[in-house]
């Protein structure tokens, strides 16, 4: 847990030299307990408070970075229990799971389709972050043949499953530069998983049936020296998951409980399942199988719970051409909240037919919320249309409302007397159909 | 290692709100649905026991919906032409309760009268011994012209009246006490704009034991997490005390799931997008999954297959762990 500005100012000098550029040593504190300024700045700290401080600074939930050629997924360092009191800042890295068993026809068709999986949601390109190869023959032959057919086809970072040290050491040799997890160290192999892990450098997954179990295997494998661990627990139930996952993250952040301080692995087995593992603190999601229709949701779920609460995702208000608009074709108007942007220009674009689409300053805000906020009036969207100067692109002055809006219409038409106020519909799934029946 | 666990200890307790009168309580139901009356985050078993679990409502309108996805057509079939039937088939589907969403107008175009209304409320209460929310056509003005008569004709049945909003609450909320009914509060995603409605609603004399409240969510994709912040941040605050934020809240992650584009249409969309079936069903149910996590008491849902899916995940949030 963070030390508070009090406890802070307990450890340093209490001289008020000023040498910091505060005119107190407890105001000194207080900006470091806002992590505002570096206990550098402290010219005269004595080396056990500064042992002290760094032990305090250090994130309740250990960083995890996984890393392979050119890629980097990141988990842990998370600050709060719920994303409205700050925001959660590392995506769970999701993975798909490959078995060794398999034939190298089956592992392709498998990898290939995943790998190359991405999908554009509002302007972001969303894609796996990586497979994890399962020893399910015990044979590291087996195992190291699948891991060099999956490198062969991604860059991206690994996950080795085994309980076999040997056959993790098989694998390991081949990634060579990586930092990949390895997981499944247990109550029996874990110091030779530990042993394993150390010597390449991997980050270490450890799997246990319950909480006590998890914290007494990190605490021990700790004492071997290895201490960028992920914690996995063999759950049985969505219950019992979300009970020990809100445990960590809280043990963590609110006892700063260092055996239980790490990122979380979770292997969910259904729909319910992922949803669950992405809004409660999965640091990394190994999924059984890709199917493209399950994880387009799943990783825009991951985009939407993990988007900082405090930065609306917005889109610069103004004029957006879109299907090459000529003078006599429509104005649309819509708010800069991204997801509705996106929605109605892909919309549009969809259709085939051109607009000009006028997009209002609306403080990032959808369209019935900021109407709702009287962010979005008529009288923004008269704004929005001189200063943008739309007149001066258009012959035929029309402009489309959202139907969600219909009652500004009235109001609309009082604010620009001489242009045709038209109301579009409510959902921008409708727009095509509205565009080819209205707006000809 | 033994470890000691972080309990949360709250002050306060989610009311319980209690749906569908049976004969003994004066109405035709053949069950009741009680929800609410949690004392901890959603399940947190160890902290307090969990009386009451979150419950399913499907949706259903009093005619065909063209304007639905060809999925929800093709799944529904001909049941959709009479509310009845397809009231039926929802309970065969397992729902917990029934939504029953008035159209603005009847399959002509003209305006649905309050005596239609009335009658295809009527043919699902005779259909069905599940409890039922009638919803209007969310504009202020139809609600209250086509939820009065339904209400009085309904009297004693504790339906669900809705939408009440800021706009026409003071006539909901009139003909629900006056008829023995409970009504859903819908509030744009804000905390203060949902606990203000219910200070409102409380005012005029409508115990709080009457009211759900509906925060509004968004769509997967579609700002999801607005609504689910805000129903997290309800549920706190209910837990810490705030008497008017102590209600149970129905959402309706069938309702916005399926006006995305992503479930609505399976045509000249990305090959990335995978199988729209089952696209569709995952889009209804990592929403309304995601909705149960922050505090959701009623789901409306719109496809069976979501409705097996999301029941068997509320069973197995509701079943408590003994070791963890």
């Amino acid at each position: 847990m963070a030390l508070s500005g009090i406890q802070i100012y307990k450890l340093l000098p209490q001289t008020n030299c000023k040498e910091c550029g505060f005119p107190t040593c407890l105001a000194f504190a207080m900006k470091l307990a806002a992590k505002q300024v570096e206990l550098a700045d402290c010219p005269y700290v004595s080396e056990e408070s500064k042992a002290q401080l760094a032990e305090s600074a250090a994130p309740p939930i250990r960083l995890i970075v996984l890393k392979s050629d050119g890629h980097e997924i990141k988990a842990g360092n998370e600050v709060v229990l719920f994303r409205h009191e700050k925001t959660f800042y590392n995506k769970p890295g999701v993975f798909v799971k490959v078995r060794d068993d398999l034939s190298e026809e089956e592992i392709r068709a498998q990898v290939g389709p995943a790998e190359s999986f991405v999908v554009n949601y509002v302007g972001i390109d969303l894609t796996l972050d990586g497979f994890a190869v399962e020893s399910v023959s015990g044979e590291a032959g087996k195992f190291t043949a699948a891991v060099s057919i999956v490198r062969s086809l991604s860059r991206r970072p690994l996950i080795l499953i085994s309980t076999d040290p040997s056959i993790i050491e098989a694998g390991m040799r081949l990634l060579e530069g990586e930092t990949p997890l390895v997981y499944g160290a247990n109550a029996e192999n874990w110091e030779k998983m530990a042993e394993v892990a150390r010597q390449h450098k991997a980050f270490l997954g450890l799997a246990a049936a319950t909480l006590e179990e998890a914290a007494g295997l990190a605490e021990k494998i700790k004492g071997k020296g290895v201490e960028d661990l992920v914690l996995g627990l063999s759950t049985n139930g969505l219950s019992t998951y979300l009970i020990q996952q809100t445990q960590i993250r809280r043990l963590a952040l609110k006892k700063n409980f260092k055996p239980l301080g790490y990122p979380i692995i979770s292997f969910p087995n259904d729909a319910a399942a992922a949803a669950q593992a992405i809004t409660k603190y999965a640091g990394f999601v190994v999924l059984d199988t890709f199917t493209a229709e399950f994880v387009y949701p799943l990783l825009v779920l991951r985009q939407n719970i993990y988007t900082d609460p405090q930065k609306p995702i917005q889109v610069q208000p103004g004029v957006y051409e879109i299907n090459n608009p000529r003078p006599e074709d429509p104005v649309l108007a819509t708010t800069n909240f991204s997801i509705t942007y996106f929605s109605v220009a892909n919309e549009v674009e969809g259709s085939g037919m051109p607009a000009w689409l006028l997009v209002t300053d609306a403080e990032g805000m959808s369209v019935l919320t900021a109407w709702a906020a009287g962010k979005f009036d008529a009288e923004r969207i008269a704004k929005a249309v001189k200063t943008f100067g739309v007149a001066d692109k258009v012959s035929r002055k029309r402009i489309v409302i959202p139907g969600a809006v219909a009652v500004l219409s009235g109001e609309l038409e009082a604010e620009l007397p001489d242009w045709e106020v038209r109301v579009g519909p409510r959902e921008a799934v409708d727009i095509p159909k509205f565009m080819k029946l209205v707006l000809v | 290692m033994p470890i000691e666990l972080f309990t949360d200890k709250w002050p306060g307790t989610v009311r319980t709100v209690t749906i569908g009168a049976t004969a003994a309580q004066g109405g035709t139901r053949t069950s009741a649905v009680t929800v609410g009356g949690q004392k901890t985050l959603p399940f947190m078993h160890f902290e307090h026991e969990t009386q009451y679990k979150p419950v399913v409502a499907l949706e259903i309108k009093d005619h065909r919906q063209d304007d639905w996805s060809p999925l929800l057509l093709q799944e529904w079939g001909e049941v959709m032409d009479d509310p009845a039937r397809w009231a039926k088939a929802a309970e065969e589907a397992g729902a917990d309760l029934i939504e029953l969403m008035l159209n603005p107008t009847d399959l002509r175009g003209n305006p649905t009268t309050p005596e239609a209304a009335v009658k295809a409320v009527k043919a699902v209460l005779g259909a069905v011994g599940l409890p039922l929310l009638v919803f209007g056509p969310g504009q202020a003005e139809l609600d209250n012209a086509l939820l009065v008569p339904v209400a009085e004709a309904t009297k004693g049945e504790r339906l669900v009246l809705g939408i009440c909003e800021d706009k026409n609450y003071r006539t909901i909320v009139a003909t629900a006490m006056a008829n023995d009914h409970l009504v859903s509060a819908r509030t744009p995603m804000d905390v203060n704009l949902a606990k203000q409605l219910n200070i409102l609603i409380t005012d005029m004399g409508l115990p709080l034991e009457r009211i759900l409240m509906d925060p509004t969510t968004g769509a997967l994709g579609y700002g999801i997490e607005y609504g689910y912040s805000v129903m997290e941040r309800l549920r706190l605050a209910a837990l810490q005390g705030d008497t008017m934020t102590q209600l149970p809240m129905l959402v309706t992650p069938g309702f916005e799931a399926w006006k995305t584009k992503e479930a609505k249409v399976g045509e000249g969309v990305p090959a990335a997008w995978g199988d729209w079936l089952k696209r569709a069903i995952n889009w209804e149910v990592l929403t309304a999954v995601s909705l149960l996590e922050s505090g959701a008491d009623i789901l409306v849902l719109r496809h069976p297959e979501s409705v097996r899916q999301v029941k068997a995940a509320i069973e197995e949030l509701m079943r408590v762990p003994e070791i963890f």
